[in-house]
């Protein structure tokens, strides 16, 4: 099947419009038209919804869309890489808190793709084996997912409250592991606050695809392995992770992306005006644009964060990918 | 090859976008139609204890309207976590209502941005005239020298409400009057175990607020006369430094408030745990949280000196929601007719004590239902001390930067961090640095 | 549950395993239950205890706020809007990505790479920037040809079939690679079509996955909040969204908050349960060989 397709390169653009096919015999149109077919769908639908706003961004990002010309934007004076050149004076107040932004955004990333991550595969191979309670665990486990953001982080507000919080209630009162309440929702001890509601309600998700990963392996694998004497470790090691790799990839990628450009959390965590330790840049972007309408400004930030995730993307694609099937097209 | 594919996948992508772009914008014409002259679209803001009782209040109002003009009125509550962002995104695409509420501080803001239907004297005319409005809330419709970009629909004003009991235990026998005052009283409230007053310091509104207003009582303005950014002015730096130190050095204000930004200082006060708040219109909230109204009383928030008035003694902003009508709006008619409705006396009776608000229209507010004590402290402030936010198109950047540093001050006031005249100016530098450079 | 040849594992497991999980799994459970409790107990006091002190034990109980919070907010028809549009948006969704992934696994054509690219570039971009434009679009459209895209269900479950297109293709494309091959091209050989392999086989054989980008697909779009504030109108408007009712300007309703969280998790966590027995059947040794 493959093999024909390869056979007769399809003209045309490669947007998958199957139409320029069809004065072909019927059976090659259908071999060949189909895979673009099945692709049509939802090439418009990212068309549409994806990928004309992200152009209509990135236009933006050359204007001088502040409230005087929202209204008609089609007025609003070209700036060129005025927008940009704002945001990149890092000895600007912009740029630099811009810049600082961009650092706790990175360190947040980091930590937080990496815990969901080690969470929820640890708990999903845990669970591999069935035990008494197992289905209870795993739809418990999925609580936090299907608990609307809103009410999820505003119940971990609740909890981080200095005087009437669980976690100082816990911390200082019961174990006495403080000498005093700290204070979780402002200071330098917000960006723990974050991390760990944005853990608590992102690592399910890991477990969730990680689970119907394991699914796939193959027992043969896990039996021959144990017969050549392999332990539980080793059999991790040896089976379970390289099967995962393809899912890992995926799921490790889109974790970061989604974390890096998360609003919801610190948005409801802390309101408009994040604290310094925890302004990620997502809210920093939504300061720039919504809060005080210089939508321009805001979407040349945007467009600075496209192009770094593009390389960040590229460069962990690459290497992730090497041995996998990268060179087919 | 591939390259050439992507390039022609770039640009068929950039040709849709740049078609989207060319006929999006909204429309640029100018204002307005009759072209559907029996229906009007309004967004209300949330002004009750919940949308569904807005919606109570509301709908008998609107259908009344209907009988008088045969004008159907689709109703639509919208949360204050939604409205700014759909009333710009409706500006964007001129796609919105036909009249909306407006957060009375949002007005200059909009106005700069030409989607809303200037009032100038011709419009005014049709709903009777602008002398019907109170003076200090026409001051908060627009900036000063341009048309009002709306009209004023319910006022409202902050006071001190204090817990009469805790006052009581205190020994302390009236209302502080002086910031002075309320810090010594501070002092014997807290000797009774209970926290003086509350803040919500987390809060960037209610910390540009009250922050304006001590501006006001130091002589100074955030703004020049010509409307540029003036943060660092040494009175401003005094002014926020002073508020500071209510938490920092006076400490009437506990450190846990810091963090408040969900009117938790409102569930303070309520509960007895905190002897004052300073607040707009609290009662229907201080009741829906179990405090009945014969526990607490209601005096006008404390100057530096002497009684509350004009400039030095201003001790409230003007707080309230505008009426305006959408640009864009298809039944310009209906909808000024609608604007007639709303601000006449009646219905600002009805409305202003369904939201326990005082009426901006003069007419409605001489009525004795708004003569109560508590009206009444809420009433005078607004005739004689308060005073309109800047009327700047920054001013939700204004709002956004000073206000965040003020929430930063007060972190650091919490966390121990010493607040000098150096580091408020610091932080009123970096907001003023903030700020749109034309 | 059926899953006793899935669940059997090659060697008993070692007791130091036992133990490490035992304990792993107490302590996660622990971390995700607090919170929880936190929800439930607070969903049970009046308003005037839950902003106080925190007490593991709470001091009185009332249901109140289970019957508040319907009038509070229209919480029956926020929900009903709510499942439609996530409803609609997840099949839609999970049948696009299907076709295309099994066009990304099985096929080589031009412009493979760049389509796969593109679509997760796509994720790159912050939400908040596609706000504006996309209104813009779909306001446009609704100008030009009378489909009303803003302010309706269809709108929303347009958006949020997009929202998670791309990471279901991808996962999808991850799935379906691991079904081998031989299996669809064997039915091939039977007279099956290009599309009766794939519903017949391949799908089937990645039912786990399938399940997993739905149950993904589904909170994608039971979740968001900023596109469903200024795309929904009173009718219209989602969950997520009618939430934040319980908030008002001067209200905080605390304990309303977290019980309709409460209400409107508990069918979601039980669909989920009705659907886990899918998430991890799919392949078997038997199948595959």
């Amino acid at each position: 099947m493959t093999t024909t397709t390869l056979k007769e390169p399809v003209r045309g653009d490669s947007t998958g419009a199957a139409a320029p096919e069809q004065r072909r015999r019927p059976g090659r149109i259908r071999r060949i038209g189909l895979p673009y077919l099945l692709l049509l769908p939802a090439l418009l639908l990212e068309l549409l919804v994806h990928l004309v706003p992200m152009v209509i961004g990135i236009v933006m990002s050359f204007k001088e869309l502040t409230q005087f010309y929202i209204r008609d934007w089609g007025t609003a004076p070209w700036t060129g890489f005025g927008n940009y050149k704002v945001s990149v004076d890092f000895d600007a107040p912009v740029g630099k808190a811009l810049l600082h932004s961009f650092f706790v955004t990175v360190g947040f990333t980091l930590l937080s793709v990496g815990l969901c991550w080690l969470i929820g595969t640890t708990a999903a191979i845990y669970m591999q084996d069935n035990f008494r309670g197992r289905g209870l665990l795993r739809a418990l486990f999925l609580v936090p997912y299907a608990l609307p953001v809103y009410a999820a982080v505003i119940t971990w507000v609740f909890m981080f409250q200095h005087d009437n919080g669980l976690v100082n209630h816990v911390l200082h009162d019961q174990l006495h592991i403080t000498d005093k309440r700290s204070f979780w929702l402002i200071g330098d001890n917000s960006f723990w606050a974050l991390l760990i509601t944005h853990v608590w309600k992102g690592w399910p998700f890991a477990f969730l695809i990680v689970m119907a990963g394991l699914q796939n392996i193959p027992k043969e694998l896990y039996e021959a392995a144990a017969l050549d004497g392999a332990g539980m470790l080793q059999q991790i090691r040896r089976i379970t992770l390289p099967s995962l790799r393809p899912v890992n990839q995926v799921l490790v990628l889109v974790l970061f992306l989604w974390t890096f450009n998360d609003f919801n959390t610190p948005y409801v965590l802390f309101g408009k005006a994040a604290p310094e330790a925890a302004d990620l840049i997502s809210v920093h972007i939504y300061q720039a644009s919504f809060v005080t309408w210089n939508f321009g400004t805001g979407s040349a930030m945007s467009v600075l964060l496209l192009l770094f995730l593009l390389v960040v993307t590229g460069v962990y694609l690459v290497f992730t990918s090497r041995g996998r099937r990268t060179g087919d097209v | 090859m591939r390259s050439i594919r992507a390039a022609a996948v770039g640009a068929v992508t950039m040709s849709l976008a740049l078609a989207a772009t060319a006929c999006g914008g909204g429309s640029s014409s100018g204002g307005g139609s009759n072209d559907s002259p029996k229906t009007l679209t309004y967004w209300a803001s949330n002004q009750g204890a919940s949308i569904a009782i807005d919606k109570k209040v509301l709908q008998p109002e609107l259908d009344k309207f209907q009988k008088q003009t045969g004008i159907k009125v689709k109703l639509e509550v919208v949360p204050w976590s939604d409205l700014l962002n759909r009333i710009l995104t409706a500006t964007t695409s001129g796609q919105g209502p036909d009249v909306l509420n407006i957060g009375n501080t949002w007005s200059a803001s909009l106005q700069a941005t030409g989607a809303l239907l200037p009032w100038d004297a011709k419009n005014f005319g049709k709903i009777g005239g602008k002398d019907r409005f109170v003076d200090s809330a026409l001051g908060s419709t627009g900036a000063e020298g341009k048309d009002p970009a709306a009209v004023p629909l319910y006022s409202m004003a902050y006071a001190l409400y204090y817990n009469k009991a805790i006052f009581a235990d205190a020994g302390i026998s009236k209302p502080p009057a002086t910031w002075a005052e309320l810090i010594a009283d501070g002092k014997k409230i807290k000797a009774k175990g209970k926290s003086p007053l509350g803040a919500e310091g987390a809060n960037v509104s209610e910390n540009i607020h009250h922050v304006f207003v001590f501006a006001k009582q130091h002589g100074a303005d955030f703004f020049t006369a010509d409307g540029k950014p003036d943060f660092t002015n040494p009175k401003v730096v005094d002014a926020v430094k002073q508020y500071v130190d209510l938490m920092a050095k006076d400490k009437v204000i506990p450190t846990n408030d810091a963090e408040y930004a969900q009117n938790q200082s409102v569930s303070d006060f309520a509960k007895g745990k905190q002897a004052m708040l300073l607040w707009q219109s609290a009662a229907a909230n201080l009741k829906s949280q179990g405090m009945s109204p014969d526990k607490y009383g209601i005096a006008p928030v404390p100057v530096q000196s002497g009684t509350p008035g004009t400039g030095a003694q201003t001790n409230s902003m003007v707080a309230g929601i505008n009426l305006a009508v959408f640009k864009n709006t298809d039944n310009i008619d209906g909808a000024t007719k609608f604007v007639k409705f709303m601000t006449s006396d009646a219905e600002q009776k009805v409305l202003n004590t369904a939201y326990s608000s005082i009426p901006p229209v003069k007419g409605a507010q001489s009525d004795a239902t708004f003569n109560s004590a508590s009206n009444a402290v809420l009433k005078q402030t607004l005739a004689t001390s308060a005073a309109a936010l800047p009327q700047v198109a920054d001013e939700s950047q204004f709002e956004t930067a000073v206000g965040t540093a003020v929430k930063e001050l007060f972190a650091d006031a919490a966390a121990g961090r010493a607040v000098t005249t150096d580091s408020v100016k610091a932080k009123l530098e970096k907001a003023q640095q903030q700020m749109p450079t034309k | 549950m059926s899953d006793a040849h899935v669940s059997k594992s090659p060697m008993a497991p070692p007791s130091s395993f036992l133990w490490s999980r035992r304990i792993f799994l107490t302590l996660l459970t622990g971390f995700v239950l607090i919170p929880v409790y936190v929800m439930i107990s607070s969903s049970l006091k009046p308003l005037a205890d839950v902003t106080g002190q925190f007490r593991w034990v709470p001091s009185g109980l009332t249901i109140r706020p289970y019957i508040d919070i319907w009038s509070t907010v229209p919480l029956a028809k926020y929900f009903m809007n709510s499942l439609i549009v996530s409803v609609s948006a997840t099949v839609c969704s999970v049948v696009v990505a299907v076709f295309a992934a099994y066009a990304v696994s099985r096929y080589n054509f031009r412009g493979k790479r760049v389509f796969t690219v593109t679509v997760l570039s796509t994720q790159m971009f912050p939400g908040i920037l596609f706000l504006l434009p996309l209104f813009l679009l779909y306001v446009n459209i609704g100008n030009a040809t009378g489909i009303a895209l803003f302010g309706s269900r269809g709108g929303l479950i347009l958006t949020y079939l997009t929202f998670s297109l791309p990471f279901s293709i991808w996962m999808l494309i991850g799935y379906f690679d691991s079904v081998p091959r031989d299996l669809d091209e064997a039915a091939l050989v039977d007279g099956c079509g290009p599309l009766g392999a794939l519903f017949r086989i391949v799908v089937p054989a990645a039912i786990p996955g399938i399940v997993a980008v739905a149950v993904y697909a589904f909170m994608t779009a039971w979740g968001e909040v900023l596109f469903a504030s200024v795309m929904t109108n009173d009718a219209t408007r989602t969950l997520a969204v009618g939430l934040q009712g319980y908030s008002t300007l001067n209200d905080v309703y605390w304990n309303q908050i977290m019980a309709a969280s409460l209400v409107v998790s508990v069918p979601v966590v039980a669909g989920f349960l009705l659907l886990q027995r899918y998430l991890v059947a799919g392949l078997t040794a038997g199948a595959v060989k």
